[in-house]
């Protein structure tokens, strides 16, 4: 019966030999993916050789005093980047606060309710804003908050770099939105949900992963920000806790100490950028990690 | 308790286009029953308009009276209401992917407010049940996401989710197509006891199908119902000719 079965399957397949593979084939196979290798590795480098450099550079600054005090008069010798640390993280947790869910939101509206003619303004005003030179932010910023007030503040640094943040999120949460299927959201006006419901507690928690995707690179883009806190933040040689006072950050700390004609301020720029770094890498791990584990395995 | 659905000169549209054409019917509560017909000829948008589904895609719109018991479908009765009421099962078996398997089934009810939790064990275990997936997936209702079950069973799940929110007509639109036969036997035999509390209006484009499960079919062509009668009449002695022509397999 078995043997019947085989013959006769073996019959409608029509037999064809199949020629080896050709070593011109195989060579080209071989050249390809050497080529892949070879651009990741292109790619990889700059970013390497940057934290290579930085580390080489600064790591011998960074001690204790580096990052408890503030900076010291021209010529004494020692102080730190203390006020700086607080200042950049103050800046940037006020201009997330008031980007992150102005950018989502902006998102939500694109992909979700603009898919017309007033979407497309929105979706082109974005675009341009993108493009807008960082400097010019910060003389909007100025005129917006600085001027209003009179004088530098966190809450200005905070503002400009905020609007920065804004098209990137709202850009990369609309393009993440757009990727949930519609069956998804039918599946949940099917069981009589409202439209709002679905859209954040099912649309948008589909695409978390990816519009916090967004929101981090957002954020790592205006933390190393410097031209939009020259008149906004304006910077700071000592402790400011308030969010109404000029605050220093630790780009403009760099700026400064690296135009200076003084070595132990070059040492100390290089130290500064360097915990930059690391503050953002730690910052953008940190959400990776936990956005890990609050989703379910396997989802 | 399943209601009946009583369908007066329904219209539809797709922006300029017609889709359906004074569609006349009478569904009985507490049966099944089965629409055929050839790709395009309307019976999913049909099926789309008894929960107001078609309304949710740009510039589609409805003429017509549509009543489920004595629910005035378009006459002020809001979509998220009605859709409590009328459950809708899919062609592409479609869990939430972030949820898990207990999450799914309660989604409906959770996300309209529903807070306590020992009637939500209850209503997600009862709805697993009646959709014969719980011996299934009881172990890991909170470990594993709805999207890691097989194809089969996240049609279940579907169902399961359909069944939470307790409603009285489910419709089901294709829900086997993607399904292999073994799968496709587990939700027909669901489809017979669920006939008991649910009244079903299921589309299928396998004719088996139909005669396996429901007591009536409707057969649709280019947008109009050419004929609805006991699912008997209409494979042994249909009185349409262009029904026999589909029935017997010499088009469409």
């Amino acid at each position: 019966m078995a043997d019947t079965n085989s013959n006769s399957t073996a019959a409608l397949i029509p037999q064809v030999s199949v020629p080896p593979i050709s070593l011109r084939r195989r060579v080209m196979d071989h050249v390809m993916t050497g080529a892949a290798v070879l651009t990741v590795a292109l790619v990889l480098l700059p970013l390497f050789a940057i934290f290579a450099y930085l580390v080489y550079k600064g790591i011998g600054s960074i001690n204790l005093a580096f990052l408890t005090q503030t900076p010291k008069p021209v010529g004494e010798p020692g102080g730190g980047m203390a006020n700086a640390i607080v200042g950049s993280t103050v800046i940037l947790g006020i201009a997330s606060l008031l980007g992150v869910p102005l950018g989502i939101g902006a998102g939500i509206f694109l992909s979700e309710y603009g898919r017309n003619r007033y979407g497309d303004i929105v979706r082109f005003v974005s675009d341009v804003l993108n493009g807008v030179p960082s400097i010019v932010i910060g003389i909007v910023a100025y005129g917006l908050v600085v001027m209003r007030q009179k004088h530098f503040s966190a809450l200005a640094g905070g503002v400009a770099l905020a609007i920065m943040m804004v098209p990137t999120i709202a850009r990369t949460t609309e393009q993440m939105l757009l990727l949930v299927p519609q069956a998804i959201r039918e599946a949940a006006y099917g069981i009589g949900v409202s439209r709002w419901r679905t859209t954040l507690s099912i649309t948008l928690r589909t695409a978390t992963s990816g519009v916090i995707t967004g929101v981090m690179l957002a954020f790592a883009r205006v933390a190393g920000e410097t031209a939009p806190l020259l008149f906004t933040a304006f910077g700071n040689q000592y402790w400011n806790w308030s969010t109404d006072q000029p605050t220093a950050a630790l780009s403009l700390q760099i700026f400064t100490y690296a135009i200076s004609p003084f070595d132990e301020w070059h040492r100390q720029a290089w130290a500064g950028a360097l915990v930059l770094i690391v503050l953002i890498v730690g910052a953008v791990a940190a959400v990776r990690i936990a956005v890990k584990h609050g989703t379910l395995a396997g989802a | 308790m399943g209601v009946g659905i009583t369908v007066e000169h329904l219209n539809a549209f797709y922006a300029k286009t017609q889709a359906l054409f004074d569609i006349n019917i009478v569904v009985q509560a507490n049966h099944a029953t089965a629409l055929i017909g050839p790709s395009g000829c309307g019976k999913s948008t049909f099926i789309r308009c008894l929960n107001r589904m078609h309304e949710t895609i740009p510039e589609a719109r409805v003429e017509g009276l549509v009543r489920i018991g004595d629910l005035s479908v378009y006459n002020g009765t809001s979509a998220t209401q009605l859709r409590r009421r009328v459950g809708m099962v899919f062609q592409k078996p479609n869990p939430f992917p972030t949820m898990s398997i207990y999450d799914n089934v309660a989604a409906g009810l959770k996300l309209n407010g529903f807070g306590n939790r020992r009637q939500l064990d209850e209503i997600v275990e009862k709805s697993l049940h009646a959709s014969a997936l719980w011996d299934e997936v009881k172990d890991h209702l909170h470990k594993k996401s709805g999207a890691s079950l097989s194809g089969g069973q996240q049609q279940r799940l579907c169902i399961a989710r359909a069944l939470a929110v307790q409603p009285e007509v489910l419709l089901m639109d294709e829900p086997c197509s993607a399904l292999d036969p073994i799968s496709t036997g587990k939700i027909e035999e669901l489809i017979f006891q669920l006939k008991e509390q649910y009244t079903i209006v299921i589309v299928t484009h396998n004719m088996q199908q139909a005669a396996r499960v429901a007591e009536f079919t409707g057969f649709f062509l280019l947008g109009k119902m050419i004929e609805f009668d006991k699912t008997e009449k209409i494979f042994t002695n249909p009185s349409d000719k262009r029904t026999e022509d589909y029935v017997t397999g010499r088009f469409g």
